[in-house]
């Protein structure tokens, strides 16, 4: 058996979200160093903010500063900080009440270690140097003995934009395996061939194979060669470039059912106009240098094959 | 909800149940190979086949995976064509299972396949499950699942619910009870390890593994037709709590004593339990809100702390419990799944096995 073949994945996307009015509020309070909540139905301030009560599901919108010091409700020493973490050396995860607060801010704590932290301690907020109007404006929470914090006297409303939506960042890293029988598949056309694999109940050939029958949900096992060449069973005409595609419009996009396979490929269609391609049309791969799968097929010169050998894998 | 609440409608109960070894890495194996042979396992032990199966649902998550649509692919294994009746969550496979019951309850269906999977080797899990957070407040500071679980744990300790040696004990006990289950990634004697994050240690964590379970359910007499010892479903119910953190409790957990009490548990006493708990700090909680005393056996396949095969544990659970049914091992039994940071989602299911 072929070795199984593994390749970094990576999932990264820049999600760019919208608030709502207390979202907004709150969010656009950290960049100008003020807190707020939100008033619930059992007189509770929620802290961070929400736009529903969450035991009567009622819209609340009735804004509460709260300050910048609180308590801390429960903690975790992490000694290992992970990637996007607040800070990069160790830390206490922390909830904590706000003076004024009646629901815990989960946050970080900066501490020497583990010793330095207990329930009950009293912190503040450190601000980020450069705020944005996002919840990483708290850089963190640092030890405090002190009076409890002041409040501004804000109402919610700021100078300066508000803030309407953030971008929050999400990167996942992944080592993909695409498993035994697509793993062949790839290594095969690593050597110019493809093969599929045929199912032992209804003997049809799939292509790419994926280690199953979807029709009778049997595994597959046994290899088979196929093509080089094919039929075409069906096409479209593209007229519109994709970005970052470096083929001229129009240009033909086929399903191709390469001989000894139950199933159609897709795959470009070159050496010909693109208004004389057709159904039946028999086609070979052209393979460029170095190239991982087919850079498209061309017609072989041979007779067009019958409707009715390929009708079944339309 | 109960049968007596749902008053005129079938009874349903789990017929055959089977999973894969959890092991650290599939690599080997696609999700769809990985699948198959639990499929084929339940199939062949009702003697059904893939066309006589009413309704199909499965668990599992793209993130995970890291693809889009990845269920799909997955679809091969059960024979999808000629054309069948399913259905998907993105979830642990117990909501699938709910999803079934309720679909067997209408009368649309006579047999259910339910089956979940997760392979959580390619990625990193602590970093996966931060994307199911609140995308505003929380997520930008990627707390990991194991550092929510520990500020939980914390709060326990200072509540004087728990100490770290009897969270130890927990893990100990699934690993040591987990020596009679050949399917668990870990079993017998593992140390307690370092801190992963303070308090929990490696040994209060679950191990990170590949799996996939499946499981039949079928109604009234097709049920005793393909069973000896049917484990009826009795009650199953769901409940969710605020998604802040803050808001809620840590040391309790309201939504699983109300999904109990809707599934009808404290009606009589349950004589077997099992619990996702992937955490040694969860189990503590649950046993609480779920009123368990020292006669009932708890995990007695080890639980999540043994193996925790992401989107299928909690399926595994109502797995585990029906099969000490269907061998006369328990007569009325208690399965628990959750989702979520903190036991943030929880479902809770009655199995009964009939007199003997």
């Amino acid at each position: 058996m072929p070795e199984v073949l593994k390749a970094p994945l990576v999932v990264e996307f820049p999600f760019t979200r919208s608030l709502g009015p207390v979202q907004s509020a709150f969010l656009t309070g950290l960049r100008e160093q003020v807190v707020l909540g939100v008033r619930a139905g059992d007189g509770r301030v929620l802290v961070p903010p929400v736009e529903y009560d969450p035991v009567t599901a009622e819209e609340i919108r009735d804004l509460v500063e709260v300050a910048a010091t609180g308590t801390v409700t429960t903690w975790a020493w992490n000694h290992a900080p992970r990637r996007g973490q607040p800070l990069a050396g160790p830390f206490a995860w922390v909830l904590v009440r706000l003076d004024g607060a009646g629901t815990g801010l989960l946050h970080v704590l900066d501490a020497p270690g583990p010793d330095a932290v207990h329930t009950g301690m009293r912190v503040r907020i450190r601000w980020a140097e450069e705020r944005t109007g996002a919840i990483t404006d708290i850089a963190c929470f640092e030890p405090y003995d002190g009076v409890p914090g002041q409040l501004t006297g804000s109402n919610g409303e700021f100078e300066g934009e508000r803030v309407t939506g953030i971008v929050a960042p999400a990167r996942l890293d992944y080592t993909y395996s695409p498993g035994r029988a697509q793993s062949a598949y790839i290594a095969a056309l690593s050597t110019q061939r493809t093969v599929g694999e045929r199912c032992p109940s209804c003997r049809k050939v799939y292509v790419p194979p994926r280690g199953a029958c979807p029709t009778c949900g049997v595994p597959t096992a046994e290899q088979i060669e196929v093509g080089p060449r094919g039929t075409v069973t069906t096409f479209c005409i593209v007229n519109i470039k994709a970005r970052n595609l470096d083929i001229e419009v129009p240009y033909v996009y086929a399903h191709i059912a390469l001989d000894g396979a139950d199933l159609a490929l897709h795959g470009r269609i070159g050496g010909i106009p693109y208004d004389q391609v057709r159904m039946g049309l028999r086609v070979e791969p052209v393979w460029t240098e170095g190239a991982r799968y087919p850079d498209h097929y061309r017609p072989t010169g041979e007779p067009d094959a019958d409707y009715d050998a390929y009708k079944e894998l339309l | 909800m109960t049968r007596e609440e749902s008053s005129g409608v079938r009874d349903v109960a789990v017929v055959a149940f089977a999973q894969t070894d959890v092991l650290r890495t599939t690599d080997e194996l696609s999700e769809v190979e990985m699948l198959m042979p639990v499929l084929h396992s339940v199939l062949d032990r009702t003697g059904l086949k893939t066309a006589d199966i009413g309704f199909t649902c499965s668990g599992s998550s793209d993130y995970l995976a890291g693809r889009a649509f990845s269920f799909t692919l997955a679809l091969d294994g059960v024979g999808a064509w000629p054309p069948i009746a399913e259905s998907h969550v993105e979830m642990d496979g117990a909501w699938a299972l709910y999803e079934a019951w309720t679909k067997l309850l209408t009368g649309d269906a006579d047999t259910a396949l339910v089956y979940a999977y997760g392979k959580s080797s390619p990625g990193s899990v602590r970093d996966v499950l931060t994307r199911q957070l609140d995308p505003y407040y929380v997520a930008p500071l990627w707390p990991d699942s194991v550092a929510l679980a520990a500020l939980q744990a914390r709060a326990l300790i200072d509540a004087g619910d728990t100490d770290e040696p009897a969270l130890a004990a927990i893990g100990a006990r699934s690993r040591r009870v987990a020596t009679l289950n050949s399917r668990a990634q870990l079993r017998g004697s593992v140390p307690q390890g370092e801190y992963v994050v303070r308090p929990l240690r490696t040994g209060d964590c679950p191990p990170v593994g590949d799996g996939a379970a499946a499981v039949i359910l079928a109604a009234g007499e097709r049920a005793r037709e393909l069973c000896s010892r049917p484990a009826w479903i009795r009650g199953i119910d769901h409940r969710i709590e605020a998604h802040a953190l803050g808001v809620r409790d840590l040391t309790d957990s309201p939504s699983t004593r109300l999904a109990a009490q809707k599934a009808g548990v404290f009606e009589r006493p349950v004589d077997t339990a099992e619990l996702h708990a992937p955490f040694s700090s969860q189990e503590v909680v649950l046993r609480k809100a779920l009123r368990l005393d020292d006669s009932v056996r708890v995990n007695l396949s080890g639980g999540p702390l043994a193996a925790n095969p992401m989107m299928a544990a909690g399926l595994v659970r109502i797995g585990e419990a029906a099969a000490r049914i269907h061998r006369g091992e328990s007569d009325r039994a208690l399965a628990h799944a959750t989702s979520g940071p903190c036991l943030q989602q929880n479902l809770v299911a009655v199995l009964e096995g009939e007199p003997r």
